[in-house]
């Protein structure tokens, strides 16, 4: 005999289902039902730093689009700071760097508008390049699936950043850095994310 | 004295597979390759907060948040209640806890959902509340129904309640289904048997909780909510890794 050890087990995922909106964002189930729903407003009207949007799809083994797919964005603000007491320090006034996106039933697409986010603390060491963290929930998916958006313009910055130089395939970091452009003076950066077959995108156990 | 460290590993094999070919929408949406495990940095430890201005009192009353002045849904009134726990039995305190649920018909307010079963004018089927400092939680509602889904041609879900927690940090972000004591669609149902372990599954269905039940009124279910727990750093980590 040994002693018991005493830790629970944490409960075991189950997929969130087609109807993930109802709970989540019941506006685009096709009701209103909250005085605010929540995770839209990412970096709030005083957060300091480049004003972007991001846009994708998430598309699976067939190369079809995900419709019904809801996403979580995580990021901190332009100085690298989260909004968290271990966050790193404070952030301005109403910036939450959390926020849900939602797709267009129809198409798959997705898009949702943020500041840039500056690089962040290693580990115990060095710095992170700017990215996003990402967590991705659907029918289908029985575990949400987390996953890290870099930036196509910090080239810099992703060669040194240590997350992706843990992932041994070279050719496998580029599932992760997305693609900047203009349009209509807006500043977008393209982000698809592929959840099986040619150029499956990078996901991490975190 | 020791500070909190690193959250504990996920054990994957409690969790489902991503893929599970008799749950035939996972074939084409599990990534192939194996997940990469990165440590946890700042942006794992942290995560979402929220407050009591981000929802209201009736958020977490099912039968009344969407029902006109007066009226009810339809159904057998229940009340879920529990405790947000971590791994190390501590309970999690201000979080969020989300729900949502077809009716008492097994038919969801969802612009895309089509089964025959009538929509309830006075169920919207979501709720949504924060834990107090002892982790504790409870919703009011109705049972929701068993409803039939494309899997195999007669496949049906057990009845059941969507449940999302955010925990402190990003590495706690956790869905999960509520199940019913007694339900015999359990066993059979290819959503839950994506999970291995029965104990597992004996995890996510909630007891019938007679001392809590509200006499003449509702019945009670309990259902407790485990996430990752954290570690206490007791020396400090070396300085390499990332």
């Amino acid at each position: 005999m040994t002693q018991a050890l005493d830790y629970l087990k944490e409960s075991p995922s189950q997929t969130a289902g087609p109807y993930v909106h109802i709970g989540l964002a019941p506006g685009a189930a096709g009701f209103d039902i909250y005085r605010q729903e929540l995770g839209w407003d990412i970096a709030g009207p005083n957060a300091k730093g480049e004003r972007i949007r991001i846009e994708g799809v998430v598309i699976d083994g067939t190369g079809s689009p995900v419709k019904d797919v809801l996403l979580e964005a995580w990021q901190a603000n332009a100085d690298g700071i989260y909004a968290h007491p271990e966050g790193g320090g404070d952030v301005e006034d109403g910036f939450r760097g959390w926020g849900r996106v939602i797709t267009d039933f129809a198409t798959g697409e997705w898009a949702f508008d943020t500041v840039k986010p500056g690089s962040t603390a290693g580990r115990n060491v060095g710095t992170q390049a700017p990215h996003i963290n990402l967590w991705i929930v659907a029918r289908g998916i029985n575990i949400g699936l987390n996953t890290r958006l870099y930036f196509d313009d910090e080239a810099e910055a992703n060669a040194a950043d240590p997350v992706l130089n843990i992932i041994e395939w070279e050719r496998r970091r580029a599932t992760l850095i997305a693609k900047r452009s203009e349009r209509d003076g807006q500043v977008v950066y393209r982000f698809d994310i592929r959840l099986q077959g040619e150029d499956e995108t990078v996901f991490f156990d975190i | 004295m020791t500070k909190p460290g690193e959250y504990y590993q996920r054990d994957r094999m409690w969790h489902p597979p991503a893929y599970d070919k008799d749950y035939k929408t996972s074939v084409s949406r599990s990534p192939k390759y194996s997940l990469i495990s990165l440590q946890n940095s700042v942006g794992e430890i942290t995560g979402p907060r929220f407050g009591h201005n981000d929802i209201d009192p009736l958020d977490n009353d099912l039968i009344k948040n969407y029902a006109q002045p007066g009226e009810s849904p339809i159904g057998e009134r229940i009340v879920v209640h529990g405790r947000v726990l971590d791994e190390n039995g501590r309970p999690v305190p201000n979080t969020l806890v989300e729900v949502w649920q077809a009716n008492a018909g097994g038919r969801y307010r969802h612009k895309k959902d089509t089964y025959l079963a009538p929509i309830d004018p006075n169920f919207g089927g979501c709720g949504r509340t924060l834990t107090d400092e002892n982790g504790y939680y409870f919703f009011r509602t109705v049972k929701p129904g068993a409803y039939p889904w494309r899997n195999w041609v007669n496949d049906w879900r057990p009845a059941h309640i969507h449940v999302s927690v955010f925990g402190h940090s990003f590495t706690q972000r956790l869905i999960t289904q509520l199940y019913f004591e007694g339900d015999p669609l359990i066993a059979s149902c290819p959503i839950v048997n994506t999970i291995r372990d029965k104990a597992a599954i004996g995890q996510l269905v909630a007891a019938l909780d007679r001392n809590a039940s509200i006499p003449l009124d509702s019945i009670a279910y309990k259902f407790d909510i485990v996430l990752r727990g954290r570690r206490s750093t007791m020396f400090e980590n070396r300085l390499e890794g990332n």
